[in-house]
């Protein structure tokens, strides 16, 4: 049994599909990767995953549980589905420390003392319990991002979706991110996470999902989908990325 | 390429040094001019006040600011002066073929001249607002600034006073907390959240439509003439403050729904997504942003209710106001009621001061965020 399955889930914003019918499982301790071309639907499915958007059609499951539509409770949800965005979204009023332990506070109901105390640890972790004090905007995109990706695992969750973290990082600062998603993928953490790092893609990943114009158009382990993709709209794909000299 | 390098004078350089182009010398002349009609407005004035002055204490201190007034006048001279020095210098320097230092003191003499120029408007205004009150046989100044007056009536207003403040202070306290009750009703989520919005935005549309002296006299007399339990019972002040928290309410309230849409939507998704509630969201994550971003128009907002303090006095609240107009209509001299206007003055100034001081540093951080 998958641990995370989308069964012909669609989306559509009014008029506009945005998914269109994907179909997609995830295994406990995989990491999958989604590629595709921007638009191609990579942020809007890992948000429909994570209920901050609602599907239209199909399901969602979490072991076996629907996790979509109506009656879901979707904080529940959200406590087990952890996800970090591109923009890093941290918040800018209060301190790295106040980022990590306010969900286990105000949600897990963990005492102030026990939550900072795993923030800490989990800073450190990132390299990053010297800066608990500081303020978002007084990190670099680096460090915000590595902070993100630590108030995410503060709730301790079953999946992490992480949708094009290291897009909007000066290109020095992507090693540091990555390098904690790699370390999270070797402790078994299960992972789906939307990428244009090709060469990181397929280093870490078990599988690779190429979305197309709303659907898994091809799936497979790494050295199949950039070794011999069957699909010529992936051959196309990759064919571009390795010209733009990121494969 | 030895032309190019050859640093040898041209006609036109030499002929630029011999006559400067520039319109310093217009910008001096105008600059005199003016200085000159300005300081004799100063000193027409001045003269009318010395002259104008009764025997005694007075005398002093009226020419005192006579001479207060000339030398305001007298000093836009200086940098007309420094000017003239400076272009001086600088034609000198043009001639003797130093182009570049030669421009910056012609620079720095029209900028002097600008500068007498700009004092020569506040200083004239100044003067025919002292002239103003000298107009006939100085009846302006009697009725609104009869110094004597004033200082007698100065400790009955300042204590009624205290009133206007107390109802500010209380006010304030209900509207920051209400107005904050009806933003968020505004934004009740959902289909079952849509009566609750609607509710909201009535009550906020009614209430910025209603003058707030209307509702102050709606409440003040119709509460009592209806004999509404607990409320008819109020006290002229409570009913004031209650009526000024309803208006102003609304007026807040639409600054914090304000301030709360402009939160960037992605730090709900983020405090959603960590699986913080609705609630949750607004109170830990967006409400505390939104208020920093509210601060200065909610401090406008305060300021406005501060001065509708006033209008208290129709429905018999003893305020500055109504006890300025029994001293006013006693010794038919409106003196009294200046000291109340000169009373908001002294509290509104530091508070507009401190909300400019907000809005510099928030444009200061923004544009260091870029
Ligand atoms: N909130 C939204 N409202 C309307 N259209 C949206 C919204 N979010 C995304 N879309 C549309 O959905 C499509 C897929 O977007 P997205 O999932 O962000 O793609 P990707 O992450 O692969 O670049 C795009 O065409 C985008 O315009
Ligand atoms: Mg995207």
């Amino acid at each position: 049994m998958p641990f995370l399955e989308l069964n012909n889930v669609v989306k559509s914003y009014g008029e506009n599909t945005v998914l269109r019918g994907i179909d997609l499982h995830v295994d406990k301790h995989e990491v999958v990767c989604l590629i595709g071309a921007s638009g191609c639907g990579k942020s809007t499915l890992l948000r429909c995953v994570n209920a901050l958007e609602s599907i239209n059609d199909g399901d969602i499951r979490l072991e076996d549980d629907v996790v979509s539509g109506e009656g879901v409770d979707v904080n529940a949800l959200r406590r087990k589905v952890g996800i970090v965005f591109q923009s890093f979204n941290l918040f800018p009023h209060m301190s790295v420390l106040g980022n990590v332990t306010l969900s286990p506070i105000r949600v897990l109901g963990v005492s102030r003392a026990d939550a900072e105390e795993q923030a800490l640890a989990l800073l450190k972790r990132v390299g990053l319990d010297h800066k608990a004090g500081a303020f978002p905007d007084q990190l670099s995109g680096g460090q915000q991002q590595r902070v993100a990706i630590v108030r995410a695992l503060a709730m301790n969750p079953d999946v992490l979706l992480l949708d094009e973290i290291t897009s909007a990082l000066d290109p020095e600062l992507v090693a540091e991110v990555l390098n904690i998603v790699r370390d999270l993928a070797n402790d078994g953490l299960t992972i789906l996470m939307a990428t244009h790092e090709m060469s990181f893609a397929r280093e870490v990943s078990s599988r690779v999902a190429f979305l197309h114009e709303g659907q898994v158009l091809e799936i497979g382990p790494p050295e199949q989908i950039f070794g011999n993709p069957a699909q010529e709209r992936t051959k196309e794909f990759l064919k571009k990325i390795i010209e733009a000299g990121r494969l | 390429m030895t032309q190019l390098l050859s640093p040898a004078p041209s006609a036109r350089e030499r002929g630029t040094a011999a006559k400067p182009a520039d319109a310093t010398n217009t910008v001096l002349l105008a600059a005199t001019i003016v200085f000159l009609l300005a300081a004799s407005l100063c000193v027409y004035t001045a003269i009318l006040l010395v002259s104008a002055a009764k025997p005694g204490l007075w005398t002093a201190v009226l020419a005192a600011v006579a001479l207060l007034l000339i030398l305001l006048g007298l000093a836009t001279a200086i940098p007309l002066v420094r000017g003239y020095r400076a272009a001086r210098a600088g034609a000198a320097a043009l001639a003797s073929g130093d182009v570049v230092s030669g421009r910056r003191l012609r620079f720095r003499g029209a900028n002097s001249a600008w500068i007498t120029l700009g004092s020569s408007l506040p200083v004239s205004i100044v003067s025919v607002f002292v002239l103003f009150l000298l107009a006939n046989n100085h009846a302006v100044q009697s009725t609104f600034f009869d110094v004597s007056f004033m200082a007698k009536s100065l400790g009955a207003v300042s204590k009624a006073f205290t009133v206007n403040i107390i109802i500010a202070v209380i006010a304030e306290v209900f509207v920051l907390v209400f107005g904050l009750v009806i933003a968020i009703a505004r934004m009740a989520p959902g289909q079952a959240g849509r009566p609750i919005r609607w509710l909201a935005t009535t009550y906020v549309d009614v209430f910025r439509a209603v003058p707030s002296i209307i509702v102050i006299y709606l409440v003040g007399f119709g509460l009592p003439l209806a004999n509404v339990p607990i409320l008819s019972g109020m006290s002229p002040m409570w009913a004031a403050i209650f009526a000024l928290t309803l208006t102003y309410s609304a007026y807040v309230a639409e600054v914090y729904r304000a301030g709360i849409s402009s939160i960037h939507w992605s730090q709900v998704s983020a405090a959603r997504s960590l699986g913080l509630s609705h609630g949750k969201t607004l109170r830990f994550v967006i409400i505390p942003q939104a208020f920093r971003r509210v601060s200065p128009p909610l401090l406008n907002d305060f300021i406005g209710l501060q001065k509708d303090t006033a209008l208290v006095t129709i429905i018999g609240t003893v305020d500055a106001f109504t006890q300025a107009k029994t001293y006013a209509s006693n010794y038919f001299n409106l003196s009294s009621v200046t000291v109340v206007a000169i009373l908001f003055i002294l509290i509104t100034i530091p508070q507009t001061r401190f909300v400019d001081r907000l809005l510099e540093r928030d444009e200061k951080k923004q544009r260091l965020q870029g």
